[in-house]
């Protein structure tokens, strides 16, 4: 009986292949100088009209206050790609996942975008567990995926590109600027308890230490969801610290902010520089609460340039003129363009091509400037100090040169 | 570490640490009342009362919006009755939920952990429908938030004596309600033996049914309470939910001092030991605590007194 069930399925399966393979003699269509038997040699969800890309993200559960904004840039994006006639003269169709902000989730959806829907792209993950969770499938499956949010580094991998910011990025320019225009000295350093938090204070510390010979009068970490930081600001009051150093997310982000707020912690008597607050987590915060204080980030809905205005303006236009973008959203909008590119530079749909192709690549159209894509599969980035003020905007202060990523930092680990 | 400073701020730092104890306190304390009267004398595994909470949070915020768009002039005092709100919406929420799923479910202690699991599970999705995924904040009148600074060095947040005061009007309340009125009596005497109860009179279904709301609506001041401390999302509930069980189970299920008890010496384990230690190591040294404790004692601080067979 097996054994007959098998068979079935093979019998299928083939008719299905053979359907398939059979649709490009039928259909004639505009691709002619890209003949889909040359751009997809290995299977892909690729037809003569469309080439399929899947789009993995939590819309349910914790991470979905997150990830919306990422899901919203990415499906605008591809919208705009499609607007002007698509990748190879193929529109572009989407397969949307939910990750459900739970991992083994993450990678059964990723295998199954993979497997069964063989799609030429995703974009999506945005936590490092979720990404940890789907890289193993990504390499055995030999996928494409492009990660939007900036992170801790020590990583890079051959299928997956990062279009945020890796953390020596994301801190050292930040560190530099804050000890150059504070004369500050005395750094405490705080976090939510996990890899990223901790693993950039690790690299905050180093350079504190080593390269701006200041001292870290305390280190420390409260747990996912902790809302009670008195014992920590009477610390913090005690310390007397020239800078504090916040990296806490998630609902955490609020209570220490209202809490400091109310213990008379603020901006006129205390510099505060934070790497785990964008336009996002302002929403919820209140920017009545973060007046003065300062974020690390490559890019603020406020920057004033040409590709930032039709961005906004396009993103408010689609999504409400409510919405906000915060750093994320903006590196989640550049992954289908830089596939876009990829692809284009290759002649090729194919993983490996797009994949060989993608170093050097350059994105001018991008809302943070210009961006270019590094041999570690990183961006190159530049690095802003904003300063937050009252109505959740932030007013730049300083921005960097273009900075090397280099996601194992010799020296910081 | 201690050396380095004066007797002035030494003594403006204890204060203050001290104050964020008792702030703890009145936290936990305010989150695990509903629980007391619903897990503690009923006896119901209510999953779902984090999300009650979140209830209450929600009606905070709806509140707030309201008030911001048809009513600006009212922004000050709009809060206090806010937390009236929630009062009566996560009450009547509470109403509903004992009438269609908990009435069923007394008799099977263990499947009402699995239903209300099941409800708080809807009631986040909800939530996130409704409210959308991010978390939102209500708009808090000024007089709520900033400090009171009785000394140059000394600042006491506002927000904290709030809770504080609430927790302590909640608590003298609910002892009041228990203890001194007819209403308290019919309750504790269903709780004890529910068929002895009946047979003298009670109606012990109206009686079950308005214990329950009456729990869920304390849940709701408390969320709406936690506005002033925190931001509310569609999964706010399950951040508060292990507190509060840990806290009512702790200080011995069937006993409101117990509650009070146990959320005092939580907080104070917890915030002394955050200040020496650090963050989460605070946080596991209470823990560690109460596991200790809980194995020498398992039925908690305060047990009540029953004869067992």
């Amino acid at each position: 009986m097996k054994m007959f069930r098998t068979v079935i399925r093979f019998a299928t399966t083939s008719l299905c292949v053979l359907l398939i393979s059979g649709l490009p003699n039928i259909a004639v269509v505009a691709s002619e100088s890209f003949p889909t038997a040359k751009v997809n040699t290995t299977g892909l969800a690729v037809t003569d009209t469309e080439v399929t890309v899947g789009q993995l993200h939590s819309a349910t559960g914790t991470m979905a206050i997150s990830e919306t904004g990422s899901i919203q840039a990415e499906q605008l994006a591809i919208e705009q790609i499609n607007a002007m006639g698509g990748v190879l003269g193929r529109k572009i169709k989407i397969i949307v996942e939910d990750g459900a902000s739970d991992w083994p989730t993450f990678a059964e959806k990723a295998k199954k975008l993979l497997v069964n829907d063989k799609v030429a792209a995703v974009m999506g993950c945005w936590t490092s567990a979720s990404r940890k969770a789907v890289l193993p499938v990504f390499e055995k499956e030999n996928g494409m995926l492009y990660y939007p949010t900036f992170y801790e580094g020590l990583e890079q991998s051959k299928n997956v590109i990062y279009t945020g910011q890796e953390a020596t990025q994301q801190i050292i320019a930040g560190l530099d600027w804050i000890a150059k225009e504070k004369k500050a000295k005395t750094f405490y350093l705080i976090g939510s308890d996990y890899i990223w938090p901790r693993t950039s204070n690790k690299i905050a510390r180093k350079h504190i230490e080593n390269v701006l010979k200041g001292t870290v009068v305390g280190e420390e970490y409260y747990a996912l969801g902790h809302t009670q930081f008195g014992s920590l600001i009477n610390k913090i009051k005690l310390k007397k610290p020239d800078v504090i150093y916040a990296i806490v997310v998630g609902g955490s982000n609020v209570s220490f902010y209202k809490q400091l707020k109310a213990a008379g912690i603020t901006s006129d008597k205390q510099t505060l520089l934070t790497i785990s607050v964008t336009e996002d987590e302002v929403l919820g915060i209140g920017g009545e609460n973060l007046v003065g204080f300062y974020s690390a980030m490559k890019y603020f809905q406020s920057l004033d340039n040409e590709n930032n205005k039709k961005f906004v303006a396009a993103f408010k236009a689609k999504y409400g003129a409510k919405s906000v973008i915060g750093d994320v959203t903006q590196a989640a909008y550049l992954g289908p363009w830089l596939w876009k590119m990829a692809v284009e530079k290759a002649g090729s749909f194919d993983i490996d091509k797009v994949a060989a192709a993608s170093p050097g690549i350059e994105f001018k159209d991008a809302p943070e400037g210009y961006v270019k894509l590094h041999p570690n599969h990183h961006l190159w980035s530049k690095l802003r100090i904003g300063q937050w003020s009252a109505d959740g905007q932030a007013k730049v202060l300083y921005e960097s040169g273009l900075i090397e990523p280099d996601p194992f930092p010799k020296g910081y680990q | 570490m201690m050396l380095a400073y004066t007797t002035a701020e030494l003594t403006s730092i204890f204060t203050m640490q001290g104050f964020a104890g008792l702030s703890l306190f009145s936290v936990l304390l305010l989150m695990a009342l509903g629980l007391a009267i619903i897990f503690g004398q009923m006896g119901v595994i209510n999953m779902a009362h984090g999300e009650f909470m979140a209830a209450g949070a929600y009606t905070v915020y709806l509140c707030s919006t309201l008030t911001a768009k048809f009513a600006p002039a009212f922004q000050p005092y709009y809060f206090l009755f806010a937390i009236l709100a929630a009062f009566f919406v996560s009450g009547s929420l509470g109403l509903l939920v004992e009438w269609g799923l908990i009435r069923f479910l007394y008799k099977r202690p263990l499947d009402t952990l699995l239903a209300t699991w099941g409800l708080s599970l809807i009631m986040q999705q909800t939530f996130r429908s409704t409210f959308g995924a991010r978390e939102v904040t209500p708009t808090l009148p000024d007089w709520l938030m900033g400090s009171f600074k009785p000394t140059e060095t000394i600042d006491i947040p506002i927000n904290g004596v709030f809770v504080m005061g609430l927790t302590l009007f909640i608590t003298a309340a609910v002892m009041f309600f228990t203890f001194k009125t007819r209403a308290g009596l019919r309750m504790r005497a269903t709780v004890q033996n529910r068929m002895m109860s009946g047979a003298v009179g009670i109606n012990t279904k109206v009686v079950d049914r308005v214990t329950f709301a009456i729990g869920c609506g304390i849940a709701g001041v408390a969320g709406a309470a936690f506005t002033t401390i925190g931001s509310t999302g569609p999964d706010s509930g399950s951040r508060y939910i292990v507190d509060t069980f840990l806290v009512v189970v702790f200080g011995g299920a069937a006993s409101l001092l117990g509650t009070v008890a146990s959320a005092f010496g939580i907080a104070q384990t917890q915030s002394i030991s955050e200040f020496f230690l650090q963050g989460t190591m605070g946080k596991v040294a209470t823990l560690l605590a109460i596991v200790i404790i809980l194995m020498i004692r398992p039925q908690g601080l305060f047990a009540s007194k029953v004869r067992r067979a």
